[in-house]
């Protein structure tokens, strides 16, 4: 199966667009514009940007802090994104949190926790509503590697597997959980390894290969929908940043750096599209300047929305409960 | 009650049954998890024959894993459905800490989202269960904001309060009292009733002193009213009945009446709910006092195995009387 050209330049419009969002979320933070930490997935952006484009309209995804592209693709615009991050009211919390933690169900997005993997047993809920109403929806969940070695993550693939749920786990291995790296997270070599243990099917793809995760996104989304189950995907890549923006990451050697540098996902989406004639430097050219657009009119926005008051954090503790007598 | 039906008492733990059922009959989005729910049905029997009549996934057998039971229902509930969680014991509860109080009890506040989430909790002592099948831990979730928290004391309560729970928009920590499943009953209306979150219930009307309760703590304020009756002491006891969020305007009635009171748990004393209590009257109330707020909790240790030992943990009748005759000659 191959990908075709409205497809990859759909991709590789929101490849470019998380990259320069994040990348002025990153100034913003250095101008100390932003109140709180900063969160990027400079150099994971094929990842989400890849499963959420597999996914239908009225499915559903419960991502975590490297899934900015998996956000923009679903709907939530980089204003809001912003304005997010500058505590403003107008963004998806209203000012209530920050950073990446944004959710709309009327988008399809379960807002995350800083809990990782917390997500995912959430994740499987949602999958268990599908099939308790015998809906063809499906969800899709994503943490990173140090998530995986949360109880809550092995709690939800032994569920969602017991129960044959409409869920796809994947996993951003970037190698490192903050400071933490890979083997002194696991003793195993691949995360997909974890999967076997409740008998779900894993795949490894290259998460610097939009191309790749987004058509096996889509051979385990179909999966799902037609009632074959859980499917793990361990998507190895590279976390080109620190942790969060305060962190240099000091501890990642700098040739390991280096060398995942020329693996960038835009700079493989951009050979690949030549290589099957999809499209060139013109059109690259196009898309940078309209997403750059895009990001001054975000940056607009959000700078000039309103903040909270200060005695707007009292309200929406309780959802408003009228209630219901059914008889 | 039609004429036609005899009148038969119904035990908490039927009151309890009775709830999910009828609210299952009439909405089809409630639905049950639990470890041991489905064929056994329960640990306690609660939902026997229940996977019989409503079928394997309405009534849902899990994995041993709370935190995947609980954040389960979270999406569920997120995605517009009712579920009702069974804690086999409430103890079991701190495995699903997490789960409750980051995401159920924060998600509406944070962006919105309604998590419509009951989570059964047996709960409490006297059955000889030991560390780990015997707590009361609702002050935990006490300090948590975004959770409603009910413990009936009555199998009319227990009914309402589920029904009430499983209507509710929010997510609900359902604490029902395992010493009293099968020895309270009383006769309940034929007809469909709620007993609404937030409303204490005065279960004794009294003049002279307040006693603050909740739980299997009520019938044991009620024996020592009986008791204090015969002295001539007129004790009210205030059955709080839902715990967050506190009915505080019927407890400060109550106490502005009497000038004196009593708080009684069974949970221990330290950062009890009774401490939260005490304090909302010492600061709104210190003016109608006629005496110094008096606490009886359990001692701040496990709940110890051994009968004599937890006869010793377990408050009684007789630590309110000894209290109230205090009160009554302050």
């Amino acid at each position: 199966m191959e990908i075709s050209q409205s497809e990859f330049l759909h991709l590789y419009y929101f490849l470019k667009l998380t990259r320069a969002l994040e990348e002025r979320v990153t100034t913003l933070y250095r101008q100390g514009r932003i109140v709180g930490g900063a969160y990027t997935s400079h150099g994971m952006e094929a990842i989400s940007v890849g499963y959420a484009s597999a996914l239908q309209a009225d499915d559903i995804i419960a991502p975590f802090h490297r899934d900015m592209g998996a956000f923009l693709v679903r709907g939530i615009t980089p204003g809001e994104v912003l304005a997010q991050y500058l505590g403003k009211r107008t963004g998806p919390t209203k000012g209530k949190d920050g950073n990446v933690h944004m959710g709309d169900l009327k988008r399809g997005i379960i807002a995350f926790v800083s809990h990782l993997a917390d997500n995912l047993p959430v994740a499987t809920g949602v999958a268990l509503a599908f099939k308790l109403r015998g809906e063809s929806r499906i969800v899709a969940t994503n943490t990173g590697d140090g998530g995986t070695s949360r109880g809550d993550f092995h709690e939800a693939l032994n569920f969602a597997s017991v129960r044959r749920l409409p869920v796809v786990f994947f996993c951003n291995n970037n190698q490192y959980a903050y400071s933490t790296p890979l083997h002194y997270q696991m003793a195993i070599k691949d995360v997909v390894e974890r999967a076997k243990a409740y008998a779900i099917p894993g795949e490894i793809v290259d998460g610097n290969d939009v191309a790749s995760v987004y058509l096996t996104a889509q051979r385990a989304f179909q999966r799902a929908r037609d009632g074959g189950g859980p499917t793990f995907i361990e998507c190895k890549t590279m976390r080109m940043h620190g942790h969060s923006e305060h962190d240099s990451a000091k501890y990642v050697p700098r040739e390991l750096l280096e060398e995942w540098k020329k693996k960038d996902p835009i700079l493989n989406a951009e050979r690949r599209m030549k290589e099957l004639g999809y499209a060139g430097e013109p059109e690259f050219q196009e898309i940078h300047m309209r997403v750059e657009r895009e990001i001054e009119t975000a940056v607009e926005f959000a700078e000039q929305s309103p903040l909270p008051e200060g005695s707007e954090a009292l309200e929406g503790v309780f959802a408003a409960n009228p209630v219901e007598v059914l008889i | 009650m039609t004429t036609s039906a005899i009148a038969h008492e119904v035990t908490y733990l039927e009151a309890i049954s009775q709830a999910l059922d009828e609210e299952m009959s009439q909405d089809e989005r409630v639905f049950l998890m639990g470890e041991d729910i489905g064929p056994y049905g329960g640990a306690f029997r609660v939902t026997e024959g229940f996977q019989d009549k409503y079928g394997e996934w309405r009534v849902l057998d899990t994995p041993l894993a709370e935190s995947g039971i609980v954040g389960a229902a979270i999406g569920a509930a997120m995605m517009g459905l009712r579920p009702v969680v069974e804690m086999q014991f409430a103890d079991f509860i701190s495995c699903a800490f997490d789960q409750i109080t980051e995401m159920a009890a924060k998600n509406h506040y944070r962006w919105g989202a309604e998590v419509p989430l009951v989570i059964r909790a047996p709960f409490g002592g006297g059955t000889h269960g030991g560390p780990f099948h015997s707590v009361c831990p609702e002050a935990w979730f006490f300090h948590t904001p975004g959770l409603k928290l009910v413990a009936p004391s009555t199998a009319y309560d227990a009914k309402g309060l589920l029904k009430a729970a499983i209507r509710d928009h929010n997510p609900v920590i359902y604490f029902e009292h395992k010493f009293l499943y099968r020895r309270v009953k009383e006769v309940l209306p034929a007809e469909d009733y709620i007993v609404p979150i937030g409303e204490a219930e005065i279960k004794r009307t009294g003049s002279e002193i307040s006693v603050i309760t909740y739980g299997a703590m009520v019938h044991v304020a009620l024996e020592a009213a009986e008791a204090l009756d015969q002295e001539g002491i007129d004790m009210e006891v205030v059955d709080l009945r839902t715990l967050s969020p506190l009915d505080t305007d019927t407890v400060k009635d109550s106490v502005r009446k009497t000038g004196k009171v009593i708080i009684l748990h069974e949970d221990t004393k330290t950062g009890g709910i009774g401490g939260e209590i005490a304090a909302i009257l010492a600061e709104e109330c210190f003016n109608a006092l006629d005496a110094p707020i008096m606490r009886i909790a359990a001692p701040d240790i496990p709940v110890p195995y051994s009968p004599p030992l937890e006869d010793f943990f377990l408050p009684k009748a007789h630590d309110v009387i000894t209290a109230a005759r205090q009160l009554a000659a302050y």
